[in-house]
Parts: structure tokens; C-alpha cells; sequence
């Protein structure tokens, strides 16, 4: 007997709605108006299934920060976001670069079970650039670590960069690059351009990142190794990557939803709520981002959800912190810039927001096709709803968001993960 | 006028009004032997300084005395914030405290912006008065009344500003206040101390902002040149080679002096480097008008106490 029956729902946004019943965690049966039998029905019409979003990029801030993040409030964000898998930076107090540490996080998240946590493993001890974390012993751990970052900072060092790229082939994992070279960051305030010049604000240049990122993917095709670049932030990266992919190098990239929406005409408040790293850089460069998502140079979204207190944010700009938060509005925002203007299908939001990050991470229970036998882990959106952000009425603990009072489009309506409801109508529900 | 912030989109009707005040209240304080006026009695200005000042600081505390505000002076070191008190909570406090007007100095750009957001409900008025490397308004103010005292009038004089363009908020401020009033500027400095994209800044009319990395063709054209201070830090910062190059690249020795007409200025917003930027006799010569800037200060900040405090209710 199945246990939850979705009604009327399009998978991916095509053809004919259908009914999904779901039985042990996994898709029993799609077809016309299946026999609920008493199990729990969703009613889904109108709705699009997606399978649960997947976020390469999220800090729980736990921990070291539990007063604005922890592993449960950050789930809880995610399950209603309509993430069903994220993965905890490594940048926590004390740092995630030993098996203590990730498998903490592994098993707290276990424990919340709204959505499974994947703690990202440091590259380098206490991410200080100089000396490669135990990654065999992170990899090997219960927490089972594939994907590896020091972000926040960036693996300078071109040759610990290169020992992490070859030591990770051995793990099956993949080395994820905050790309800014250091030494052209000393300072930096916002993206480098007219507008900062102006506003006083010390520059960031599209070059501090382009030339990393152009660096690692030499490196990474030198030593056959596998590469993920962070947060895409300018139209140089993408046509990098672009090179890179066509000599066939290893790599692949994710864009925030604020890189596709946000440009840095909103440095003229000061208000640092807008304040983030890589910063929000030209209306062209976020132009050029949606361009690359759409054709696959960038792979996926990923949120880099970074929750800050208040006191962190509601201060001077450059005694700001950078960051804000994500979860919750990524799905409304890839809608607004991707799927309204044409340039992604529901489909290609399932390959954005689901399937590449699981494959890129190497997770083969989440991203799976909406068929018969697949586990249930799936999103229910409605595509023509529409809200309006108040960031106190988000589930994270910190409230603060560039996005205060934006109408979006994009409804999430329900999670599920293996069957179970995680988030119903705006709530958690496990 | 509710605060002076910046000289970016302050309209120039509003700005030629402040150098009126100042002109007319530097008339009505001349020869007489008690220089003050009951214009402002009952107010509270207070002024935040988080970074070192001298001729700004005194110049804000003089202007307010000789209106017969209340003047209270705050300085980081000596109060809460070397506490470790917020910026926020350090204005809010002044404001409840009683300030009718907080004037601030402080090494974040945009801190005055913030500042007036956050008392925006107290209704508090706040001058800024030099933020990070963003702007320092009531010096381009200052400067825009020596010029229009030496040159009689600045619409369509040409201004050279010379040195360190990229971490001046002096020159920011200068920058979008001549031009707004009329007059044509060039920037002078190597490339590593230019800001991206100045040349593209929307200021005043078209064409009136202009860059060159040459002194010397310059010169002989200039109604006014005005001198940046090399701060210290920069020397070792890699923005050029050697003081001594910089020097004789950018500095205004006697010989270059001697290259502008006769009736061009020379300003400077002090402190100076003397023999770095400007070469002393450069600087003690009668077409310096250097400490015309320290005294059109206090006349301009004082307009400025003026528009914002008085303003409306009290034109006379």
C-alpha cells in the first residue's frame, strides 16, 4: 500500500499531469488517477515535480556561529527551499578539516534528518593555504567526504593546490576553489569598477578570480584531477571555463542566485545587507552568468547560503561581513531570471538545482529521474505563485537579506526526502 | 538641507547658497572684536571623530562656537568605542543625548550615509566630514570659496588636481562639486593612483572631467592647481616607485610654479609634505592661498551649521 500519493502533479513541467504514489521512501507507481486507499494524498495540480534540489554550497555555521545558523535551522531553510541534500561549508569554529568535525556535522544533520547534510572537508589545515587537511581520513570517515574547499579563502599556493587536485583522485572527491588570488584582494571591499571607484570602496577585481580559476583548470588538466570552481562571478570566468571545457579539463561551476539577480548598483546605500564574496559585480557580468548557466559552461546554482548577525550586517561597510542568505529564495530566483525570460525549461531547472550538484558530488541517491523505482526525494513548485520576502519570517536565524520586500515568483510547496514530507505549505512537517 | 553627505548630487543652487552664507557671515565676523552670533544658541552639535584631525576638527568646533551652538567633541580613543561599541549604537546615543547635528569623521566610506539612515527616525542632521577614501564635502566647499575669492568666479575656470586621486576623498568631493559648479578639471597622477574608470564618472557637463599622467602641459592652461598630500603608507604601498621619482614627476617645485599664469592658485588641503608634494616656497608664496583654506573653513562650515540647523525658519 502506498503511503503518500502526489495528485496532479508535472513531472519536470511536461506533458499530462500525473498521480505519483509513494511506497517505502521509493516511486511506486506514476499513472492517471491512482487509488490513494487511504494513504496521504498532496494535492498537486497545477504543480511542477522537480527531484529535490541539491546545494554544493551552504553555511550551517554550526559549529562556532550558532547564533545566526545552526544544522537544525539551516535544514530547516533547506527543506523549504526544496532542498532535499546540502553540503556544510567546512569554515565553522573550530574548523571542519579532521573526521571529528565532519562526522559531528554528518550525524547532527542525521539527527534533524529534513535534509541530508554532507560536511565539506577543508583542503587545508585550519584553511590556512600551508598544509593539506587529513582528506584520506575525512573521505574514509562515516561522514563520507567528497567534496573538499577552504572557502572563504582561496588555495593560493599553486603547489598545494596541485597536491590537493592529485591527492583527491585517489578519494573519488573533487577540490571546490574560492577563486581570488589574495594579493589582488588586499582590502577589497567590492567589485572593482566605476562604481566603487567612486563610492570610495576598495576594489575587487573580475581578474582576481579569472586568474585562478584559469590557473586551476591548467593544474587540474595537468594532473587529470577533478575541479569545481566556487561561485562563478564574472563574464571572464565563464568564457575561461568555457576554454577549459572545450580542451577537455575536469571541471565544473556553480553560480549564486544573487550573481544571476543582483549588480553592484546596490553599493550606492552602503548597506551592507549587499555585501558579499565574490561581490555582486556588473548587470553585464550577471547578463553573461544566465547566458553560461542556460548553456551548461556554469553547471548548476548553489546558493552560498552565509547566514550573519545583525550587528554583523547593520554596521559600517567594511566592518560588514560578507554573505547573506539563500535557501529559501535560490528556486524563486533561478525563476525570475532563468525560467521567465526563456533561457532554462523546468527540465533545465532540474538539471541546475538537482542533478549536476549530485553528480558533481557524487551522490547517487539524489538528482534521479522522477520514474518508477527512483527514491521520492522530490520538490513540488508552483510555478505561478508569488511572494514576498520578509526576512524575519525565514527559517534561519539570522533575518537579514538583500532581498527584504522583492516580490518573487516561484512557490515551493512541498519536500520530500525518501518519501517522507519534510516541508508542506511554508512549514516544516518531519 | 537635511545633511551634507557628499558633493555628489548636491545641486548647485544649494552649493552656491552655502558659498553665499559664507561669504556673507565672513563679512558681518570681519574687524569685529567678538566674533560670535546668536544664531544657532541652543543647539548641540557634537562632533565623531574616529580618525586623526586637526584643521577639520577645530575648524567644525570654531564654526559652531561662534554661532553660539553648543559644541561637544567625541573622539574614538576616549570614549565607548574603544569599548568596543558599535557605530550605530555610538550615534544612536549622541542622538538621544541631544544632537541636533553630528558631525563625523570616520575610515569606513559610506559611514555618514549609515550614520543618517540610523538616525533618520531621531531626525538628527549629519555632516560628513571626510569618510574612508569616499568624500570630504565641506573641504571641496572650502576650496570651491577660495577659488571663487581669488579667481572671482569658478564657472568655466580650469582645475588641475595633482597626486594621489585614488584614496583622496578630498578630490572626490572637489571633483564632482567644481564640475557641478561649472568649472573643468584634469587629474593628474600616475595610472596606479587614478580610481577605475574616473573618466566615465558622470559629473557636471560633458568633457568637464579629464585625466592626464603629465604635469608640465598642463600647467601654463590652469586657473588653479590643487595639491594631494602623499600619505605615508602609500610610499611603501607599490603605487610607485620612490618618493624622489614622485617627486620630480608630481611635485611643484619653484620651476614648475613658474610655468602657471600669473593669476593661478595653488591650494592645498594640508597636511602638506613639504619638498614631496610642494616645495616650501611653492607653498609660502603669495599664489598660495593655503591658509585662505583654513579661514574660508570655519565661514563655510559655519553656512553649513547655517543651512542645515537654521536653514528655512531663520533667514535673517
Amino acid at each position: 500500500m502506498s503511503s503518500l500519493v502526489i495528485r496532479g502533479a508535472q513531472p519536470y513541467g511536461e506533458g499530462e499531469p500525473v498521480d505519483i504514489a509513494v511506497r517505502d521512501g521509493v516511486i511506486a507507481e506514476i499513472g492517471a488517477r491512482l487509488d490513494a486507499d487511504g494513504a496521504e494524498v498532496i494535492d498537486a495540480g497545477g504543480l511542477v515535480a522537480l527531484p529535490g534540489f541539491v546545494d554544493l554550497h551552504t553555511h550551517l555555521r554550526e559549529p562556532g556561529r550558532e547564533d545566526t545558523e545552526t544544522i537544525e535551522s539551516g535544514s530547516r531553510a533547506a527543506a523549504l527551499g526544496g532542498y532535499t541534500a546540502v553540503f556544510a561549508m567546512a569554515n565553522t569554529d573550530p574548523v571542519a578539516d579532521n573526521a571529528v568535525i565532519v562526522e559531528h556535522v554528518w550525524r547532527r544533520g542525521r539527527e534533524v534528518g529534513l535534509v541530508d547534510v554532507h560536511p565539506v572537508g577543508a583542503v587545508t589545515v585550519g584553511l590556512k593555504g600551508e598544509k593539506l587537511a587529513e582528506l584520506g581520513t575525512m573521505a574514509r570517515s562515516a561522514a563520507r567526504v567528497r567534496v573538499f574547499s577552504d572557502d572563504g579563502l582561496c588555495v593560493a599556493d599553486p603547489l598545494i593546490m596541485r597536491r590537493a587536485l592529485e591527492y583527491t583522485k585517489a578519494l573519488d572527491a573533487v577540490i571546490a576553489q574560492h577563486a581570488e588570488e589574495p594579493r589582488l584582494t588586499v582590502g577589497a571591499q567590492a567589485h572593482e569598477g566605476e562604481l566603487a571607484a567612486r563610492l570610495g570602496l576598495a576594489g575587487w577585481p573580475a581578474v582576481a578570480e579569472e586568474s585562478i580559476v584559469a590557473r586551476d583548470c591548467l593544474l587540474a588538466l595537468h594532473v587529470g584531477a577533478r575541479l569545481h570552481v566556487c561561485h562563478v562571478s564574472t563574464e571572464g570566468t565563464a568564457e575561461v571555463l568555457r576554454w577549459a571545457k572545450g580542451r577537455g579539463t575536469r571541471v565544473s561551476a556553480e553560480v549564486t542566485p544573487h550573481h544571476l539577480l543582483l549588480d553592484d548598483e546596490r553599493l550606492t546605500t552602503y548597506d551592507p545587507v549587499n555585501k558579499v564574496n565574490p561581490p555582486l559585480r556588473t548587470s553585464t557580468d550577471a547578463k553573461a552568468l544566465r547566458a553560461a548557466l542556460a548553456e551548461g559552461t556554469v553547471d548548476c546554482v548553489a546558493t552560498d547560503h552565509a547566514p550573519h548577525a545583525s550587528q554583523d550586517k547593520d554596521c559600517e561597510w567594511s566592518a560588514a561581513r560578507p554573505g547573506m542568505l539563500g535557501l529559501q529564495t535560490a528556486l524563486p530566483i533561478v525563476v525570475e531570471t532563468m525560467v521567465n525570460p526563456g533561457l532554462l525549461d523546468w527540465r533545465g531547472v532540474a538539471r541546475v538545482m538537482s542533478e549536476r550538484p549530485a553528480e558533481i558530488a557524487g551522490l547517487p541517491d539524489q538528482g534521479r529521474p522522477i520514474a518508477v523505482g527512483e527514491p521520492a526525494t522530490l520538490t513540488l513548485v508552483d510555478p505561478a505563485g508569488r511572494w514576498t520576502v520578509r526576512g524575519a519570517d525565514l527559517a534561519s536565524i539570522a533575518a537579514n537579506t538583500p532581498y527584504e520586500g522583492m516580490e518573487l515568483p516561484g512557490v515551493v510547496v512541498a519536500t520530500l526526502l525518501r518519501g517522507a514530507v519534510t516541508a508542506r505549505d511554508g512549514k516544516v512537517t518531519a | 538641507m537635511r545633511h551634507l553627505l557628499s558633493t555628489d548630487g548636491l545641486d548647485p543652487a544649494t552649493a552656491l547658497a552655502i558659498l553665499d552664507t559664507a561669504d556673507g557671515l565672513k563679512r558681518t565676523l570681519l574687524g569685529r572684536e567678538v566674533r560670535k552670533l546668536p544664531t544657532l544658541r541652543g543647539r548641540t552639535v557634537i562632533t565623531m571623530f574616529y580618525e586623526n584631525s586637526t584643521r577639520t576638527r577645530v575648524s567644525f568646533e570654531i564654526a559652531g562656537k561662534w554661532m553660539s551652538a553648543d559644541v561637544v567633541n567625541v573622539s574614538a580613543g576616549g570614549s565607548s568605542v574603544s569599548k568596543g561599541e558599535s557605530l550605530r549604537d555610538t550615534a544612536l546615543t549622541l542622538a538621544a543625548a541631544g544632537a541636533d547635528c553630528v558631525i563625523v569623521r570616520h575610515p569606513a566610506s559610506g559611514a555618514a550615509h549609515r550614520i543618517a539612515g540610523w538616525l533618520a527616525a531621531a531626525g538628527t542632521s549629519v555632516v560628513n566630514a571626510g569618510d574612508g577614501t569616499h568624500e570630504h564635502p565641506t573641504q571641496a566647499l572650502l576650496d570651491a570659496a577660495t577659488l571663487r575669492d581669488r579667481l572671482g568666479r569658478i564657472d568655466g575656470r580650469r582645475v588641475a588636481i595633482v597626486g594621489d586621486v585614488l584614496h583622496s576623498r578630498v578630490a572626490r568631493s572637489n571633483v564632482h562639486l567644481l564640475t557641478s559648479l561649472g568649472a573643468e578639471v584634469v587629474l593628474v597622477a600616475p595610472p596606479t593612483l587614478l580610481p577605475v574608470g574616473v573618466a566615465d564618472w558622470p559629473v557636471g557637463a560633458a568633457g568637464s572631467l579629464r585625466v592626464s599622467h603629465e604635469l608640465d602641459p598642463e600647467l601654463p592652461t590652469l586657473d588653479a592647481v590643487m595639491m594631494l598630500r602623499v600619505q605615508a603608507e602609500r610610499m611603501h604601498g607599490g603605487f610607485f616607485p620612490s618618493a624622489r621619482e614622485y617627486a620630480i614627476a608630481y611635485g611643484l617645485g619653484e620651476a614648475r610654479a613658474r610655468m602657471l599664469p600669473k593669476h593661478a592658485v595653488v591650494l592645498h588641503p594640508g597636511p602638506m609634505l613639504r619638498g614631496m608634494e610642494i616645495a616650501a616656497a611653492v607653498a609660502d608664496s603669495p599664489r598660495a592661498a593655503i591658509t585662505d583654506q583654513v579661514a574660508n573653513g570655519v565661514h563655510v562650515r559655519m553656512a553649513v551649521l547655517y543651512h542645515l540647523l537654521a536653514g528655512e525658519e531663520d533667514n535673517s
